[in-house]
């Protein structure tokens, strides 16, 4: 009989050395004479325990972790294969708290399935969205997915039944659907994960996006960062054409439907939707004026729904459940799930995907454990480079939309950056300054100029230099930005920059001398 | 051994090499709709930079300027216009990894390789970059070694890093 065992091939595990213990544990199967079929899997979230190895026994998967290379001798000897007891046994997968706890809606099948598998995927549900689409008018499936709530999970959260509904009604010779995998946020890597564990539910979301709203081709745009995934997006593409996935009669509805892979060129604001499409389109990738807006007047000139990877992600469950069923997760206006992603400084980072409404530390506690240094957190940073950083004292703050709009702050694309006590958070007011110099695509003034004048500002200020006039002029120079920029880049470096200066001024020199941190006591 | 007559010199190999790449990647993706970038792509995956004598080709295939093809390249931070070191590696720089510590990397690395961050080295042995986010946050800090990802990079696992001979794919 051969026993199946998961290596994850997730670009995580892997740079913690999964590849060189799935060719370990192959050798040493193949050396003890026993059949074994190693299954490169997505990883099911808990990065930190990765490479997580699980074995298919009678009583469900079990995992080990984290396995590194010279544990596999003593994995096989401890009977491993049939969930035998080991220093790293962690139990059976399903029952570990990390993932009990989660509502995994767009994850189901990430870590679960071999991501390159047809077979596997619709073993597991795959596939049962697009059918349910293929029954509908393209005006019932853009209803669903406005009925289900379901906000852009890119950043702005904008109700993805709305702007389907503009592509939908705006007749054109070709539409597009195209697919935003630029995933530049640091903290974040949901899509990746999502790409690199299950990238057939992407390729059946962006099927459906087409059926729709009427689009016949779709492209991803993938950031270069991302080799490992790009390698999974080739190979799923020609398989999903050669399983009729894609093609000319997806599924042999007669409708078609194919996708074009494009790798980005490692400019951040190429994440913006109308720079993205300058770069789609083989230009520079500098932020268009709107309107029009991409769902009226999008690639090549035509109508364009322009979705997020996660986004895109949820749709195949949404059609599979029944919008009902999605829209009674979440809160408020933020309906359904959203895998959120903990980062920085944390013991447990990886994925936790939960309706939204849940706080920010039972993200950062329950689930992540706390600081990886174990010393006092001192501030958090949600939803990417141009999210506030939150204090300590902040975390009750439920994870919604509106909650975070209403305290200065975003939720974005779901990313939690964790900070110890020995952050200085002047230096990442100026780092803000210096990205948004770094990364501008130079169309305004604001954001181009002023951001390199930030730079200067902060560093005066730390040097002591008239502190009060240059923290005036640090204020006004994010005003200008703010209210003259052309898109969020410029528009909201802001956020990062106040907000450390308003929770944490003893770091730029100015006034709370009762607050002392770390860093003041330790005189560095 | 080849066939070829030994005439040809390394300048000229070199050229002939450039050539065949531009033509191929041109064949690929010129009538590709905004087939630009992918074609660059091409060009410099194969040679790890962008030649100069490949964009006249380059430009006059796709019906562009050399201004605008310039333009373009200057544009992303990725396209290459000098060759790389014989090993590229990425630190990043971005808000999660240096909540771990990635600054003390950075010095770390510039010192032990004798270099400055975003250069390569005169004897071509290195080319030190920096990334913003390479997707592995939950592991930071993290560095791309040639195209391979590392998570949770301490100085020694920085070291042995450089120590090894990159593996034969
Ligand atoms: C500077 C900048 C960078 C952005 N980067 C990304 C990104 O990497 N991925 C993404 O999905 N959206 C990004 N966005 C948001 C997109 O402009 C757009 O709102 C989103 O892709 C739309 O898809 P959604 O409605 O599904 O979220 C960025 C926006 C700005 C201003
Ligand atoms: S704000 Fe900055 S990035 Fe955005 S359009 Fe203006 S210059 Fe470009
Ligand atoms: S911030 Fe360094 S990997 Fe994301």
């Amino acid at each position: 009989m051969t026993t199946v065992v998961y290596v994850p091939r997730d670009a995580a595990a892997r740079s913690l050395g999964a590849d060189g213990v799935a060719r370990a544990i192959a050798a040493e199967a193949a050396r003890l004479g026993i059949d074994v079929r190693v299954v490169r899997n997505g990883s099911r979230g808990m990065l930190w325990m990765e490479p997580l190895v699980e074995v298919e026994t009678e009583a469900g998967r079990v995992a080990y972790g984290p396995v590194a290379r010279a544990d596999v001798a003593s994995l096989f000897a401890a009977g491993f294969l049939n969930g035998g007891e080991h220093p790293l046994r962690q139990g059976l997968t399903a029952q570990l708290p990390w993932l009990a706890g989660q509502d995994r809606l767009v994850f189901s099948r990430v870590g679960v399935i071999d991501p390159l598998s047809l077979a596997d995927w619709r073993a597991h549900g795959g596939g049962a969205g697009l059918v349910a689409a293929l029954g509908m008018s393209p005006a019932a499936i853009v209803d669903a997915v406005t009925q289900s709530g379901l906000r852009g999970r890119g950043g702005a959260g904008f109700p993805t039944g709305i702007k389907w509904k503009t592509v939908l009604d705006t007749p054109a010779a070709q539409k597009y659907i195209v697919c935003n995998a630029d995933e530049g946020d640091s903290g974040t890597y949901s899509d990746r994960m999502l790409m690199e564990g299950d990238p057939y539910t992407l390729l059946e979301g962006m099927v459906i996006a087409g059926l729709a709203v009427g689009a016949t081709k779709g492209y991803i745009y993938l950031r270069s960062e991302y080799p490992d995934c790009e390698r999974v997006l080739l190979a799923a593409l020609e398989n999903a054409r050669a399983g009729g996935l894609l093609g000319a009669s997806v599924y042999g509805s007669g409708s078609a439907f194919d996708i074009v892979l494009r790798r980005g060129a490692g400019a951040y604001v190429c994440g913006e939707e109308t720079a993205l499409l300058e770069s789609l389109e083989g230009k520079r990738g500098e932020v268009r004026f709107r309107p029009p807006v991409p769902a009226q007047v999008g690639l090549f000139g035509m109508p364009t729904a322009l979705n997020n990877v996660v986004t895109l992600g949820s749709i195949p469950a949404i059609l599979a459940e029944g919008p009902a069923a999605y829209q009674a997760r979440g809160v408020g206006r933020s309906r359904g799930t959203l895998p959120f992603q903990l980062a920085g400084n944390i013991r447990h980072g990886g994925l936790v995907e939960v309706p939204f409404g849940v706080s920010l530390k039972t993200l950062i506690y329950e689930y992540g454990g706390g600081t990886a240094s174990g010393r006092p957190l001192r501030a958090v940073q949600v939803g990417g480079p141009l999210g506030a950083f939150l204090p300590a004292d902040a975390l009750d703050i439920p994870l919604d939309y509106e909650a975070f709009v209403d305290r200065g702050a975003i939720v974005g694309h779901g990313g939690v950056v964790v900070f110890d006590d020995t952050v200085d958070m002047a230096k990442m007011a100026r780092y803000a300054m210096e990205f948004c110099a770094v990364e501008s695509c130079g169309k305004c003034t604001p954001c181009r100029i002023g951001s390199t004048r930030g730079v200067e500002v902060i560093d005066r200020i730390l040097q002591g230099e008239r502190r009060p006039q240059q923290v005036a002029l640090l204020r006004d120079l994010c005003d200008t930005m703010t209210s003259a920029s052309l898109c969020a880049l410029g528009g909201m470096t802001a956020w990062p920059v106040l907000s450390a200066l308003e929770h944490f001024p003893e770091d730029f020199g100015l006034g709370r001398p009762d607050h002392r941190t770390a860093r003041s006591e330790g005189g560095t | 051994m080849p066939a070829h007559p030994p005439a040809s010199s390394p300048a000229a190999d070199r050229s002939a090499e450039v050539d065949a790449v531009v033509q191929r990647a041109i064949a690929t993706h010129a009538a590709e709709p905004g087939g630009l970038l992918p074609l660059l792509h091409a060009i410099q995956d194969a040679l790890g930079w962008l030649p100069p004598d490949a964009l006249p080709k380059v430009a006059s295939a796709l019906n562009l300027s050399r201004a605008e093809v310039h333009g373009v390249i200057s544009f992303y931070h990725d396209f290459r216009t000098s060759p790389p070191g014989r090993r590229v590696v990425k630190i990043c720089r971005a808000e999660s990894c240096q909540a771990m510590g990635s600054d003390a990397l950075v010095k770390h690395a510039c010192s032990t390789l004798g270099m400055e961050l975003g250069t390569t080295r005169p004897d071509g042995a290195f080319t030190l970059e920096p990334v913003y986010c390479l997707g592995n946050c939950a592991l930071s800090p993290s560095i791309m070694v040639d195209g391979a990802l590392h998570g949770w990079v301490t100085r020694q696992r920085f070291d042995a890093l450089m120590d090894e001979v990159p593996e034969v794919e």
